[in-house]
């Protein structure tokens, strides 16, 4: 479903600011795989994630969505095969903008927008009942501004929006980080939940040692922008969090107790 | 006594005027409010629309169609910036300081090297002038700016709602967002400022008209006379009217205010030559209110926090 091929990207090339964010990573996602992505501070998650959905164009190698060479498509054009739901619970969601008109939005996604009206009458029946699968109370409020709803609501709509259209591939940055532990538990489920009902092919960041193990079917850790551990099947469900800190300290040689993800 | 009817003579004048450039503001409301990008190409785009209009209409082109050329060649220059900025990288700012610049020479060149030509209701068949504003005739301009402004408002109402339209809006509200949302964002921004350029230059041909003459120093702080007159507009009817449509009718109404006030202020004996720099303090008082605020709030939540601890 995804494949990334030998991807390099140094971000200031040529100064002293110099940062190899991808030093030839390569990554192949079955149809339906779940995987969730660890690493430390500056390992490349955020900038592979980036890379996928075309925030910026790789220095070299190839990226491939459902045998769809999209390595030179701009974001946008991309945005056709990628649902995405990010760290910060502003940058999903337009604010200004009603939840339904938000919603109408994202069903377009990878559509030609035309003069038809923007949201039409059946599409509010259908978002009314899908809010109310969530379970957060919005399915009263579809034409209340986003900038009134909270980290938590947003980032559920944010994940509606993302999977409204089913997507080839959902790219889930770190999108529980920022909310309170109870908000970031139930966010995070209800993704299981959505991810399950519709066997979509995953990946996400999360610097929560549990999360990374206990969803998914894969796991991979990210050391200097590279893949240092690959864990699938029944070696993940037999995995636990001091496995994972000792497996990375042999992988990569380095101390990852520093880093926050050891708190988590 | 003499100060009132001579401020009620005067108010025709002044609602017409407010109307002609409550369009003009219109359009600088969806760069500024929508787009969010602050487009200073409509200083030189409103003069261009009078200079295409004037110069057509001399020409024997029905002022009809004068109006529509007009509003072609603003979109044209709405087109030039919008490609400086998105294809070129230039800020958006700079990229209508230079489009603005460009126009000076362009609009001299059309309107025949001269900074002012006269348009006579005598010679023409305008569709508006000054001269009857006070007379109760279907030569009226008044009615006419009625409706141009109520056809543009329900016009923009009408393509905001749809899904192209939405998609500039949330091309404004979350750039980020917008793209992820498979949005080119670029050429979204290309077209709100084509948009909005257009709209001005309608506005700057209905104002040659009306005013019987276009002038090359005519758009001359345009910008800033748009932005009072959006703010004008949002701190009266900012809390009342949450309507799309609406809050455009608002910044028409904040067009015609500020046009009232100018006469008031006029008629006290202020000095003409000063009303640039009154309007241009009363907009930045009005732009630095909500930053004022925000500062304000976050030093009394402080203190809030600080107090707490201590307690």
């Amino acid at each position: 479903m995804l494949e990334l091929k030998e991807l390099y990207k140094t971000f200031n090339p040529g100064t002293i600011n110099a940062k190899t964010a991808l030093g030839g990573l390569s990554l192949t996602l079955r149809d339906g795989d779940f995987v969730t992505v660890i690493g430390g501070n500056g390992a490349g998650k955020s900038t592979m994630l980036n890379a996928t959905a075309g925030t910026f164009f790789v220095d070299s190698g190839k990226v491939a969505i459902d045998g769809t060479d999209v390595t030179n498509l701009p974001e946008h054009k991309r945005a056709a095969f990628i649902g995405r739901v990010f760290q910060d619970p502003m940058m999903g969601t337009a604010p200004s903008m009603q939840i339904e008109e938000n919603l109408a939005l994202a069903a377009r996604r990878g559509q030609k927008r035309g003069l038809a009206w923007g949201v039409t009458k059946a599409e509010k029946e259908r978002y009314r009942k899908l809010l109310g699968d969530l379970g957060l109370g919005l399915e009263s409020r579809l034409t209340t501004k986003v900038s009134t709803l909270s980290g938590g609501q947003r980032q559920a709509l944010t994940l509606l929006m993302a999977t409204l259209k089913r997507p080839k591939l959902l790219l889930l940055d770190e999108h529980t980080a920022a909310l309170d532990p109870k908000t970031a538990a139930k966010v995070m489920e209800l993704t299981d939940r959505i991810v399950r009902e519709g066997q979509l092919t995953t990946l996400m960041i999360t610097h929560n040692m549990r999360d990374a193990i206990q969803y998914g079917n894969r796991l991979i850790m990210l050391h200097e922008g590279r893949i240092i551990l690959d864990i699938t099947g029944e070696e993940k469900e037999q995995l636990t969090v001091p496995d994972l800190l000792e497996q990375f300290t042999k992988a990569s040689g380095d101390e990852f107790a520093n880093d926050r993800a050891i708190l988590s | 006594m003499s100060f009132l009817s001579s401020l009620m003579n005067a108010l025709p004048g002044a609602a017409a005027q407010g109307l002609a450039w409550g369009i003009m503001a219109i359009g600088v409301y969806i760069t500024f409010r929508i787009l969010d990008v602050a487009d200073l190409t409509v200083d030189g785009s409103l003069a261009t629309g009078g200079a295409v209009c004037v110069m057509l209409i001399r020409g024997g082109v029905n002022p009809w169609l004068a109006l529509l050329c007009a509003m072609l060649a603003g979109m044209l220059a709405g087109l030039v910036t919008g490609l400086f900025h998105t294809r070129c990288g230039i800020p958006a700012i700079l990229a209508g300081i230079l489009t603005q610049l460009a126009l000076y020479s362009i609009n001299l060149r059309i309107m025949d090297s001269k900074a002012n030509q006269a348009l006579s209701v005598d010679k023409y068949p305008l569709l508006l002038s000054q001269r009857y504003v006070r007379e109760l005739s279907l030569n009226n301009p008044l009615p006419l700016l009625l409706i141009f402004t109520a056809a543009v408002i329900a016009a923009l109402y009408w393509f905001f709602g749809t899904e192209k339209g939405s998609s500039l809006r949330a091309t404004g509200a979350n750039p980020n967002m917008a793209r992820a949302q498979g949005i080119n964002t670029n050429s979204n921004i290309v077209l709100g400022l084509m948009l909005s350029n257009g709209l001005v230059a309608l506005s700057g041909a209905l104002l040659a008209q009306y005013q019987g003459s276009s002038d090359i120093n005519m758009g001359r702080g345009a910008i800033v006379i748009g932005l009072a007159a959006v703010i004008i507009g949002e701190v009266i009817f900012g809390k009342v009217f949450a309507n799309f449509g609406l809050k455009l009718f608002a910044v028409s109404i904040g067009a015609i205010i500020y046009y009232i006030v100018l006469q008031v202020v006029l008629q006290l004996g202020l000095n003409t030559n000063d009303l640039k720099l009154i309007t241009a303090l009363i907009v930045a008082v009005f732009l630095a209110i909500p930053y004022w605020k925000s500062k304000m709030f976050r030093h009394t939540a402080q203190a809030k926090k600080g107090g707490s601890k201590n307690a």
